[in-house]
Protein backbone atom coordinates (compact mmCIF):
# COMPACT_ATOMS: atom_id res chain seq x y z
CA UNK A 1 0.00 0.00 0.00
CA UNK A 2 1.30 3.64 -0.20
CA UNK A 3 1.91 6.07 2.43
CA UNK A 4 2.56 8.78 0.51
CA UNK A 5 0.89 9.83 -2.97
CA UNK A 6 1.57 13.04 -4.70
CA UNK A 7 -0.79 13.74 -8.08
CA UNK A 8 -0.06 16.85 -9.78
CA UNK A 9 1.42 18.63 -6.92
CA UNK A 10 2.77 22.47 -7.05
CA UNK A 11 3.62 23.99 -3.90
CA UNK A 12 4.84 27.85 -3.98
CA UNK A 13 6.72 30.07 -1.47
CA UNK A 14 6.30 33.07 -0.89
CA UNK A 15 4.48 33.36 -4.58
CA UNK A 16 7.53 31.62 -6.16
CA UNK A 17 6.85 28.27 -7.52
CA UNK A 18 9.01 25.71 -6.18
CA UNK A 19 7.65 22.46 -7.05
CA UNK A 20 6.04 22.12 -9.99
CA UNK A 21 3.09 19.36 -11.13
CA UNK A 22 5.12 16.44 -8.98
CA UNK A 23 3.66 13.01 -9.24
CA UNK A 24 4.82 10.72 -6.35
CA UNK A 25 4.15 7.05 -5.25
CA UNK A 26 5.97 6.21 -1.96
CA UNK A 27 5.26 2.67 -0.30
CA UNK A 28 4.62 2.13 3.10
CA UNK A 29 8.00 0.96 4.94
CA UNK A 30 10.12 2.57 2.18
CA UNK A 31 13.18 4.14 3.45
CA UNK A 32 13.34 7.38 0.57
CA UNK A 33 16.81 9.94 0.60
CA UNK A 34 15.60 13.63 -0.47
CA UNK A 35 18.14 14.98 -2.36
CA UNK A 36 19.06 18.01 -4.14
CA UNK A 37 20.56 21.36 -3.41
CA UNK A 38 19.15 24.17 -1.52
CA UNK A 39 16.07 25.76 -2.28
CA UNK A 40 15.32 22.49 -4.16
CA UNK A 41 12.44 22.06 -2.35
CA UNK A 42 13.12 19.49 0.44
CA UNK A 43 11.88 21.39 3.30
CA UNK A 44 8.79 22.60 1.47
CA UNK A 45 8.13 19.18 0.26
CA UNK A 46 8.18 17.52 4.16
CA UNK A 47 6.33 20.59 5.06
CA UNK A 48 3.28 20.15 2.87
CA UNK A 49 3.22 16.62 3.75
CA UNK A 50 2.71 17.86 7.52
CA UNK A 51 -0.24 19.91 6.17
CA UNK A 52 1.97 23.38 6.89
CA UNK A 53 1.87 24.23 3.24
CA UNK A 54 -1.30 23.85 0.97
CA UNK A 55 -0.63 23.16 -2.63
CA UNK A 56 -1.49 25.62 -5.25
CA UNK A 57 -2.62 22.32 -7.21
CA UNK A 58 -2.82 18.58 -7.54
CA UNK A 59 -3.57 16.69 -4.03
CA UNK A 60 -1.48 15.09 -1.24
CA UNK A 61 -1.94 12.33 0.36
CA UNK A 62 -0.52 10.42 3.31
CA UNK A 63 -1.81 7.42 4.70
CA UNK A 64 -4.92 8.25 2.85
CA UNK A 65 -5.40 10.92 4.17
CA UNK A 66 -5.07 14.91 3.38
CA UNK A 67 -2.35 16.14 5.37
CA UNK A 68 -3.45 18.06 8.25
CA UNK A 69 -1.85 19.53 11.20
CA UNK A 70 -1.19 17.25 14.59
CA UNK A 71 -1.59 13.61 12.61
CA UNK A 72 0.07 11.67 15.46
CA UNK A 73 0.81 9.77 12.62
CA UNK A 74 3.45 11.38 11.27
CA UNK A 75 6.39 12.40 13.30
CA UNK A 76 8.59 14.96 12.53
CA UNK A 77 12.42 16.09 12.93
CA UNK A 78 12.50 19.82 11.58
CA UNK A 79 15.76 21.51 10.02
CA UNK A 80 15.78 24.76 12.41
CA UNK A 81 16.99 23.88 15.51
CA UNK A 82 16.83 27.69 17.38
CA UNK A 83 16.14 26.68 20.66
CA UNK A 84 18.92 23.97 21.08
CA UNK A 85 21.25 25.70 23.38
CA UNK A 86 19.08 25.66 26.02
CA UNK A 87 19.89 24.73 29.80
CA UNK A 88 17.28 22.22 30.25
CA UNK A 89 17.79 18.21 30.30
CA UNK A 90 17.57 16.43 27.24
CA UNK A 91 14.84 14.40 28.57
CA UNK A 92 12.45 17.22 29.81
CA UNK A 93 13.00 18.64 26.28
CA UNK A 94 11.77 15.78 24.43
CA UNK A 95 9.03 14.85 27.31
CA UNK A 96 7.67 18.89 26.55
CA UNK A 97 6.53 17.16 22.83
CA UNK A 98 4.33 14.72 24.51
CA UNK A 99 0.73 16.06 24.25
CA UNK A 100 2.37 19.64 24.07
CA UNK A 101 -0.93 20.38 22.09
CA UNK A 102 -3.11 19.94 24.78
CA UNK A 103 -3.70 22.43 26.78
CA UNK A 104 -3.29 22.47 30.97
CA UNK A 105 -0.39 21.97 33.71
CA UNK A 106 2.91 20.44 32.09
CA UNK A 107 3.06 17.79 34.25
CA UNK A 108 3.71 14.41 33.12
CA UNK A 109 1.70 11.37 34.30
CA UNK A 110 3.66 7.83 34.61
CA UNK A 111 2.15 6.83 31.39
CA UNK A 112 3.51 9.43 29.80
CA UNK A 113 6.98 8.83 31.42
CA UNK A 114 7.30 5.17 30.34
CA UNK A 115 6.25 6.73 26.65
CA UNK A 116 9.48 9.52 26.48
CA UNK A 117 11.48 6.55 28.41
CA UNK A 118 10.53 4.30 25.33
CA UNK A 119 11.67 6.66 22.58
CA UNK A 120 14.25 7.68 24.05
CA UNK A 121 15.55 4.05 24.96
CA UNK A 122 14.91 3.58 20.95
CA UNK A 123 17.42 6.01 20.25
CA UNK A 124 19.40 5.26 22.81
CA UNK A 125 19.41 8.13 24.26
CA UNK A 126 18.50 7.43 27.90
CA UNK A 127 21.75 8.20 29.34
CA UNK A 128 22.64 11.59 27.60
CA UNK A 129 19.24 12.49 28.31
CA UNK A 130 19.97 13.61 31.85
CA UNK A 131 22.34 16.42 30.56
CA UNK A 132 21.44 19.70 29.59
CA UNK A 133 20.81 20.48 25.90
CA UNK A 134 23.47 23.15 26.45
CA UNK A 135 26.01 21.07 26.93
CA UNK A 136 25.68 18.38 23.96
CA UNK A 137 27.02 17.74 21.02
CA UNK A 138 25.16 17.64 17.72
CA UNK A 139 25.20 14.06 17.21
CA UNK A 140 23.62 13.93 20.51
CA UNK A 141 21.32 16.51 20.46
CA UNK A 142 19.90 15.03 16.81
CA UNK A 143 19.42 11.67 18.92
CA UNK A 144 16.76 13.56 21.03
CA UNK A 145 14.82 15.42 18.12
CA UNK A 146 15.16 11.76 16.63
CA UNK A 147 13.59 10.80 19.92
CA UNK A 148 11.01 13.17 20.24
CA UNK A 149 9.83 12.51 16.16
CA UNK A 150 8.96 8.85 17.14
CA UNK A 151 6.49 9.56 20.35
CA UNK A 152 3.22 8.21 19.79
CA UNK A 153 3.49 5.81 17.00
CA UNK A 154 4.25 7.15 14.19
CA UNK A 155 3.88 5.47 10.73
CA UNK A 156 5.65 7.95 8.82
CA UNK A 157 8.74 10.11 9.49
CA UNK A 158 9.44 12.91 8.18
CA UNK A 159 13.43 14.15 8.72
CA UNK A 160 14.45 17.55 7.43
CA UNK A 161 18.40 17.22 7.07
CA UNK A 162 19.31 14.97 10.50
CA UNK A 163 23.28 15.16 9.41
CA UNK A 164 23.38 18.81 9.00
CA UNK A 165 26.95 19.36 10.48
CA UNK A 166 28.04 15.91 11.84
CA UNK A 167 31.27 14.82 10.95
CA UNK A 168 31.17 12.05 8.67
CA UNK A 169 31.53 9.32 11.37
CA UNK A 170 28.22 10.86 13.00
CA UNK A 171 26.52 10.63 9.93
CA UNK A 172 26.71 6.92 9.57
CA UNK A 173 25.93 6.39 12.77
CA UNK A 174 22.45 8.24 12.84
CA UNK A 175 21.67 6.77 9.32
CA UNK A 176 22.06 3.42 10.74
CA UNK A 177 20.05 4.26 13.46
CA UNK A 178 17.01 5.79 11.26
CA UNK A 179 17.51 3.05 9.36
CA UNK A 180 17.46 0.01 12.23
CA UNK A 181 14.33 2.05 13.64
CA UNK A 182 12.60 2.12 10.20
CA UNK A 183 12.54 -1.79 9.76
CA UNK A 184 12.23 -2.46 13.51
CA UNK A 185 8.63 -0.64 13.43
CA UNK A 186 7.73 -0.95 9.97
CA UNK A 187 8.30 3.16 9.31
CA UNK A 188 8.01 4.80 6.12
CA UNK A 189 11.11 7.28 5.96
CA UNK A 190 12.10 10.63 4.25
CA UNK A 191 15.31 11.55 4.74
CA UNK A 192 16.58 15.06 3.29
CA UNK A 193 20.18 15.23 3.27
CA UNK A 194 22.60 17.90 1.30
CA UNK A 195 25.00 14.43 0.28
CA UNK A 196 24.21 11.15 -1.07
CA UNK A 197 26.63 9.05 -0.09
CA UNK A 198 26.14 8.78 3.90
CA UNK A 199 22.69 7.26 2.26
CA UNK A 200 23.74 5.01 -0.27
CA UNK A 201 22.76 1.32 1.38
CA UNK A 202 20.27 2.08 3.81
CA UNK A 203 18.09 4.05 1.51
CA UNK A 204 15.78 1.99 -0.91
CA UNK A 205 15.42 4.91 -3.40
CA UNK A 206 15.80 8.47 -3.89
CA UNK A 207 14.06 11.35 -4.67
CA UNK A 208 16.26 13.65 -6.17
CA UNK A 209 14.80 17.48 -6.23
CA UNK A 210 15.75 20.48 -8.58
CA UNK A 211 14.26 23.32 -10.82
CA UNK A 212 10.93 22.53 -9.75
CA UNK A 213 11.16 19.24 -11.19
CA UNK A 214 11.45 16.12 -9.07
CA UNK A 215 12.87 12.00 -10.24
CA UNK A 216 12.34 9.33 -7.89
CA UNK A 217 13.72 5.95 -8.18
CA UNK A 218 16.78 3.82 -7.36
CA UNK A 219 19.97 5.32 -7.06
CA UNK A 220 21.17 3.69 -10.42
CA UNK A 221 18.16 5.51 -12.35
CA UNK A 222 17.92 8.69 -10.90
CA UNK A 223 21.65 9.10 -9.92
CA UNK A 224 22.54 9.30 -13.35
CA UNK A 225 24.32 11.60 -16.01
CA UNK A 226 20.68 12.14 -18.25
CA UNK A 227 18.90 12.63 -15.23
CA UNK A 228 20.48 15.36 -13.17
CA UNK A 229 21.17 16.95 -16.14
CA UNK A 230 17.35 17.31 -16.94
CA UNK A 231 16.84 18.12 -13.69
CA UNK A 232 19.39 21.07 -13.42
CA UNK A 233 19.10 22.22 -16.88
CA UNK A 234 22.99 21.98 -17.54
CA UNK A 235 25.28 18.79 -18.13
CA UNK A 236 26.04 17.06 -14.86
CA UNK A 237 28.17 13.56 -14.99
CA UNK A 238 28.43 11.16 -12.67
CA UNK A 239 30.92 9.28 -11.39
CA UNK A 240 31.71 6.25 -9.71
CA UNK A 241 34.48 5.68 -7.11
CA UNK A 242 34.31 2.39 -5.46
CA UNK A 243 31.08 2.29 -3.95
CA UNK A 244 30.87 6.26 -3.69
CA UNK A 245 28.83 8.43 -6.40
CA UNK A 246 30.33 12.12 -7.08
CA UNK A 247 27.85 14.77 -8.97
CA UNK A 248 30.16 16.69 -11.06
CA UNK A 249 29.46 19.86 -13.18
CA UNK A 250 30.97 19.15 -16.48
CA UNK A 251 31.51 22.84 -17.13
CA UNK A 252 32.05 23.88 -13.30
CA UNK A 253 29.38 26.49 -13.98
CA UNK A 254 29.40 28.93 -11.01
CA UNK A 255 25.99 28.55 -9.99
CA UNK A 256 26.21 24.82 -9.93
CA UNK A 257 29.67 24.44 -8.31
CA UNK A 258 27.48 24.77 -4.79
CA UNK A 259 25.49 22.01 -5.91
CA UNK A 260 28.24 19.89 -7.23
CA UNK A 261 30.13 20.16 -3.71
CA UNK A 262 26.98 19.57 -1.79
CA UNK A 263 26.50 16.55 -3.61
CA UNK A 264 29.64 15.23 -3.90
CA UNK A 265 32.22 16.37 -2.09
CA UNK A 266 34.57 17.19 -5.27
CA UNK A 267 34.78 20.66 -7.22
CA UNK A 268 35.48 20.73 -10.47
CA UNK B 1 10.23 44.11 63.15
CA UNK B 2 6.84 42.20 62.85
CA UNK B 3 5.36 44.54 65.38
CA UNK B 4 4.99 47.14 62.72
CA UNK B 5 1.33 46.49 60.20
CA UNK B 6 3.38 47.97 57.21
CA UNK B 7 6.07 45.63 57.69
CA UNK B 8 4.02 42.61 57.94
CA UNK B 9 2.35 43.90 54.40
CA UNK B 10 5.42 44.58 52.88
CA UNK B 11 6.78 41.27 53.95
CA UNK B 12 3.54 39.52 52.52
CA UNK B 13 3.92 41.69 49.78
CA UNK B 14 7.34 41.13 48.98
CA UNK B 15 6.61 37.16 49.13
CA UNK B 16 3.19 37.23 46.87
CA UNK B 17 5.18 39.03 43.95
CA UNK B 18 8.45 37.29 44.47
CA UNK B 19 6.99 33.89 44.05
CA UNK B 20 5.21 34.72 41.24
CA UNK B 21 8.29 36.87 39.72
CA UNK B 22 10.30 33.41 40.34
CA UNK B 23 8.26 31.13 38.56
CA UNK B 24 7.15 33.13 35.61
CA UNK B 25 10.86 34.47 34.82
CA UNK B 26 11.69 30.83 34.56
CA UNK B 27 9.50 30.58 31.34
CA UNK B 28 10.85 34.23 30.38
CA UNK B 29 14.53 33.45 30.75
CA UNK B 30 14.08 29.71 29.00
CA UNK B 31 12.36 31.26 25.91
CA UNK B 32 15.16 34.12 25.90
CA UNK B 33 12.56 36.78 25.83
CA UNK B 34 14.11 38.81 29.07
CA UNK B 35 14.76 41.91 27.05
CA UNK B 36 10.45 41.50 26.62
CA UNK B 37 10.13 41.88 30.25
CA UNK B 38 12.12 44.62 30.37
CA UNK B 39 10.59 46.64 27.80
CA UNK B 40 6.94 45.33 29.08
CA UNK B 41 7.84 47.22 32.90
CA UNK B 42 8.93 50.79 31.11
CA UNK B 43 5.73 50.58 28.68
CA UNK B 44 4.15 49.97 32.38
CA UNK B 45 5.81 53.29 33.36
CA UNK B 46 3.83 54.85 31.06
CA UNK B 47 0.50 53.61 31.78
CA UNK B 48 1.50 54.37 35.90
CA UNK B 49 2.27 58.15 35.36
CA UNK B 50 -0.66 58.37 32.97
CA UNK B 51 -3.41 57.08 35.54
CA UNK B 52 -1.80 59.15 38.00
CA UNK B 53 -2.48 62.00 35.68
CA UNK B 54 -5.89 60.99 35.15
CA UNK B 55 -6.49 60.40 38.88
CA UNK B 56 -6.56 56.51 38.50
CA UNK B 57 -4.54 54.04 40.76
CA UNK B 58 -0.99 53.68 39.32
CA UNK B 59 -1.22 50.01 39.74
CA UNK B 60 -4.11 49.95 37.44
CA UNK B 61 -2.55 51.74 34.89
CA UNK B 62 0.41 49.57 35.03
CA UNK B 63 -1.64 46.25 34.43
CA UNK B 64 -3.42 47.89 31.83
CA UNK B 65 -0.60 49.06 29.63
CA UNK B 66 2.12 46.32 30.03
CA UNK B 67 -1.04 43.36 29.84
CA UNK B 68 -1.56 45.71 26.50
CA UNK B 69 2.09 45.88 25.75
CA UNK B 70 2.53 42.20 25.75
CA UNK B 71 -0.66 41.55 23.54
CA UNK B 72 0.62 43.51 21.19
CA UNK B 73 4.47 41.98 21.31
CA UNK B 74 2.86 38.84 21.15
CA UNK B 75 0.63 39.90 18.01
CA UNK B 76 4.35 41.34 16.19
CA UNK B 77 5.74 37.51 15.93
CA UNK B 78 6.77 34.62 17.91
CA UNK B 79 10.17 35.42 17.25
CA UNK B 80 10.07 38.26 19.45
CA UNK B 81 13.89 37.52 20.63
CA UNK B 82 15.86 38.85 17.52
CA UNK B 83 13.30 42.02 17.26
CA UNK B 84 15.34 44.08 19.83
CA UNK B 85 15.37 47.04 17.60
CA UNK B 86 11.69 47.30 18.18
CA UNK B 87 11.49 46.24 21.70
CA UNK B 88 14.35 49.30 22.51
CA UNK B 89 12.26 52.06 20.51
CA UNK B 90 8.85 50.94 22.06
CA UNK B 91 10.89 51.33 25.88
CA UNK B 92 12.19 54.18 25.45
CA UNK B 93 9.70 56.11 24.00
CA UNK B 94 7.33 54.67 26.64
CA UNK B 95 9.90 55.84 29.04
CA UNK B 96 9.91 59.39 27.36
CA UNK B 97 6.16 59.24 27.44
CA UNK B 98 6.08 58.76 31.41
CA UNK B 99 8.62 61.57 32.44
CA UNK B 100 6.08 63.45 30.05
CA UNK B 101 3.09 62.42 32.15
CA UNK B 102 5.41 63.29 35.47
CA UNK B 103 6.01 66.65 34.38
CA UNK B 104 2.34 67.37 33.77
CA UNK B 105 1.83 66.44 37.65
CA UNK B 106 4.74 67.50 39.13
CA UNK B 107 2.94 67.18 42.35
CA UNK B 108 3.78 63.74 42.83
CA UNK B 109 7.40 63.80 42.18
CA UNK B 110 7.83 61.02 44.81
CA UNK B 111 5.15 59.17 42.58
CA UNK B 112 8.61 58.83 40.02
CA UNK B 113 10.97 57.32 42.58
CA UNK B 114 8.63 54.62 43.95
CA UNK B 115 7.95 53.79 40.37
CA UNK B 116 11.36 53.79 38.92
CA UNK B 117 12.65 52.24 42.00
CA UNK B 118 9.84 50.35 43.99
CA UNK B 119 8.60 51.30 47.18
CA UNK B 120 7.75 47.99 48.78
CA UNK B 121 7.19 50.10 52.29
CA UNK B 122 4.36 51.84 51.06
CA UNK B 123 2.29 48.84 49.89
CA UNK B 124 -1.02 49.37 51.84
CA UNK B 125 -3.59 46.07 52.60
CA UNK B 126 -5.66 47.39 49.92
CA UNK B 127 -2.67 47.26 47.39
CA UNK B 128 -1.98 43.74 49.49
CA UNK B 129 -5.15 41.98 48.26
CA UNK B 130 -4.73 43.35 44.69
CA UNK B 131 -1.12 41.98 44.72
CA UNK B 132 -2.44 38.81 45.51
CA UNK B 133 -5.34 38.38 43.26
CA UNK B 134 -3.18 39.28 40.18
CA UNK B 135 -0.83 37.04 41.35
CA UNK B 136 -3.20 34.22 41.40
CA UNK B 137 -5.03 35.05 37.48
CA UNK B 138 -1.52 35.21 36.58
CA UNK B 139 0.08 31.70 38.38
CA UNK B 140 -3.29 30.03 37.08
CA UNK B 141 -2.99 31.24 33.42
CA UNK B 142 0.79 30.34 33.57
CA UNK B 143 -0.24 26.45 34.65
CA UNK B 144 -3.03 26.20 32.13
CA UNK B 145 -0.90 27.22 29.29
CA UNK B 146 2.21 25.73 30.47
CA UNK B 147 2.05 22.45 28.30
CA UNK B 148 1.80 24.26 25.15
CA UNK B 149 4.01 26.95 26.18
CA UNK B 150 7.01 24.72 27.07
CA UNK B 151 6.45 22.87 23.90
CA UNK B 152 6.30 25.75 21.33
CA UNK B 153 9.40 27.12 23.56
CA UNK B 154 11.29 24.33 23.07
CA UNK B 155 10.31 22.74 19.80
CA UNK B 156 8.56 25.70 17.98
CA UNK B 157 8.53 23.44 14.02
CA UNK B 158 7.63 20.68 15.61
CA UNK B 159 4.64 22.27 17.96
CA UNK B 160 3.50 24.53 14.81
CA UNK B 161 3.14 20.90 12.87
CA UNK B 162 1.46 19.46 15.83
CA UNK B 163 -1.54 22.31 15.63
CA UNK B 164 -0.14 24.61 18.42
CA UNK B 165 -0.56 28.32 17.69
CA UNK B 166 2.86 30.13 18.13
CA UNK B 167 1.11 33.27 18.21
CA UNK B 168 -1.71 32.69 20.37
CA UNK B 169 0.85 30.97 22.85
CA UNK B 170 2.95 34.22 22.44
CA UNK B 171 0.45 36.30 23.46
CA UNK B 172 -0.82 34.73 26.37
CA UNK B 173 1.99 34.25 27.53
CA UNK B 174 3.06 37.61 27.19
CA UNK B 175 -0.58 38.60 29.20
CA UNK B 176 0.80 36.39 31.69
CA UNK B 177 4.28 37.94 32.07
CA UNK B 178 2.55 41.57 31.80
CA UNK B 179 0.13 40.63 34.82
CA UNK B 180 3.80 39.62 37.02
CA UNK B 181 5.78 42.71 35.42
CA UNK B 182 3.05 45.00 37.15
CA UNK B 183 3.24 43.21 40.44
CA UNK B 184 7.05 43.17 40.36
CA UNK B 185 6.97 47.06 39.62
CA UNK B 186 5.20 47.03 42.84
CA UNK B 187 8.23 46.03 45.42
CA UNK B 188 11.65 46.87 43.15
CA UNK B 189 10.39 49.85 40.34
CA UNK B 190 10.25 49.48 36.60
CA UNK B 191 14.10 49.83 36.33
CA UNK B 192 14.85 46.85 38.77
CA UNK B 193 12.33 44.24 37.48
CA UNK B 194 15.08 41.94 36.06
CA UNK B 195 16.03 41.86 39.90
CA UNK B 196 12.92 39.47 40.85
CA UNK B 197 12.28 38.11 37.23
CA UNK B 198 15.77 37.10 36.07
CA UNK B 199 18.02 37.10 38.33
CA UNK B 200 16.20 34.18 40.59
CA UNK B 201 15.16 32.39 36.94
CA UNK B 202 18.60 32.34 35.82
CA UNK B 203 20.41 31.42 39.04
CA UNK B 204 17.41 28.23 39.39
CA UNK B 205 18.73 27.11 35.52
CA UNK B 206 22.44 27.73 36.54
CA UNK B 207 21.72 25.24 39.12
CA UNK B 208 19.54 22.30 37.24
CA UNK B 209 18.88 21.27 34.07
CA UNK B 210 15.36 19.58 34.95
CA UNK B 211 12.02 21.30 34.56
CA UNK B 212 10.34 20.94 37.61
CA UNK B 213 13.11 21.55 40.23
CA UNK B 214 14.27 24.88 38.03
CA UNK B 215 10.87 26.15 38.57
CA UNK B 216 10.34 25.17 42.36
CA UNK B 217 14.17 26.65 42.73
CA UNK B 218 13.37 29.68 40.68
CA UNK B 219 10.55 30.52 43.36
CA UNK B 220 12.11 29.66 46.00
CA UNK B 221 15.49 31.69 45.32
CA UNK B 222 13.19 34.83 44.79
CA UNK B 223 11.26 34.48 47.93
CA UNK B 224 14.40 33.81 49.90
CA UNK B 225 15.77 37.80 47.70
CA UNK B 226 12.24 39.41 48.05
CA UNK B 227 12.33 38.37 52.16
CA UNK B 228 15.96 39.10 52.82
CA UNK B 229 15.57 42.34 50.70
CA UNK B 230 13.13 43.65 53.22
CA UNK B 231 14.25 42.57 56.42
CA UNK B 232 17.86 43.85 55.32
CA UNK B 233 16.17 47.39 54.60
CA UNK B 234 14.39 47.47 57.84
CA UNK B 235 17.96 46.54 59.39
CA UNK B 236 20.30 48.71 57.80
CA UNK B 237 17.35 51.62 56.61
CA UNK B 238 18.90 51.22 52.97
CA UNK B 239 16.63 50.52 49.99
CA UNK B 240 14.92 47.14 49.77
CA UNK B 241 15.67 47.36 46.17
CA UNK B 242 19.12 47.91 46.24
CA UNK B 243 18.83 44.52 48.51
CA UNK B 244 17.26 42.21 46.36
CA UNK B 245 19.07 43.93 43.44
CA UNK B 246 22.44 42.38 45.30
CA UNK B 247 20.90 39.37 47.34
CA UNK B 248 20.09 38.52 42.90
CA UNK B 249 23.17 39.29 41.49
CA UNK B 250 25.01 37.60 44.16
CA UNK B 251 23.23 34.55 43.90
CA UNK B 252 23.66 34.77 40.07
CA UNK B 253 26.99 35.27 40.33
CA UNK B 254 27.75 32.17 43.24
CA UNK B 255 25.70 29.72 41.08
CA UNK B 256 27.85 31.01 37.70
CA UNK B 257 31.06 30.03 39.63
CA UNK B 258 29.40 26.72 40.53
CA UNK B 259 28.75 25.39 37.02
Amino acid sequence: MSAIVLTGVSLALGGRTILDNIDLDIAEGEFIGVLGPNGAGKTTLLRALLGLITPMRGSIRVLGQTPGRGNPAVGYLPQTRSTLARRISGHDFVAATLHGDRWGLAHQDATERREVARVLDLVGASDLARRPLADLSGGERQRLLLAQALLGTPQVLLLDEPLMSLDPHRQKVVVALVGDLARHLKLTVLFSAHELNPLIGTMDRVLYLGGGQAALGTVAEVITGPVLSRLYDTTIEVVHLGDRIFVLSAHGTTGLEGHCHADGHVHV
Amino acid sequence: MFEYDFMRTAFAAAAIVSVVSGVVGYFLVLRGQVFAGHALSHVGFTGATGAVLLGISPLWGLVGMTVLGGIGMGLLGSRLAERDVTIGIVLSVSLGLGLLFLHFFTAHATQATALLFGNVMGVDVPTLWNLAGLGAVSLTGLAVISRPLLFATLQPEVAEARGVSLRLVSVLFLSVVALAVAECVQIVGVLLVFTLMVGPAATAQALTARLGRGILLAAVIALVEGIGGVALAYVTDWPTSFWIATLSGGAYALASLRR
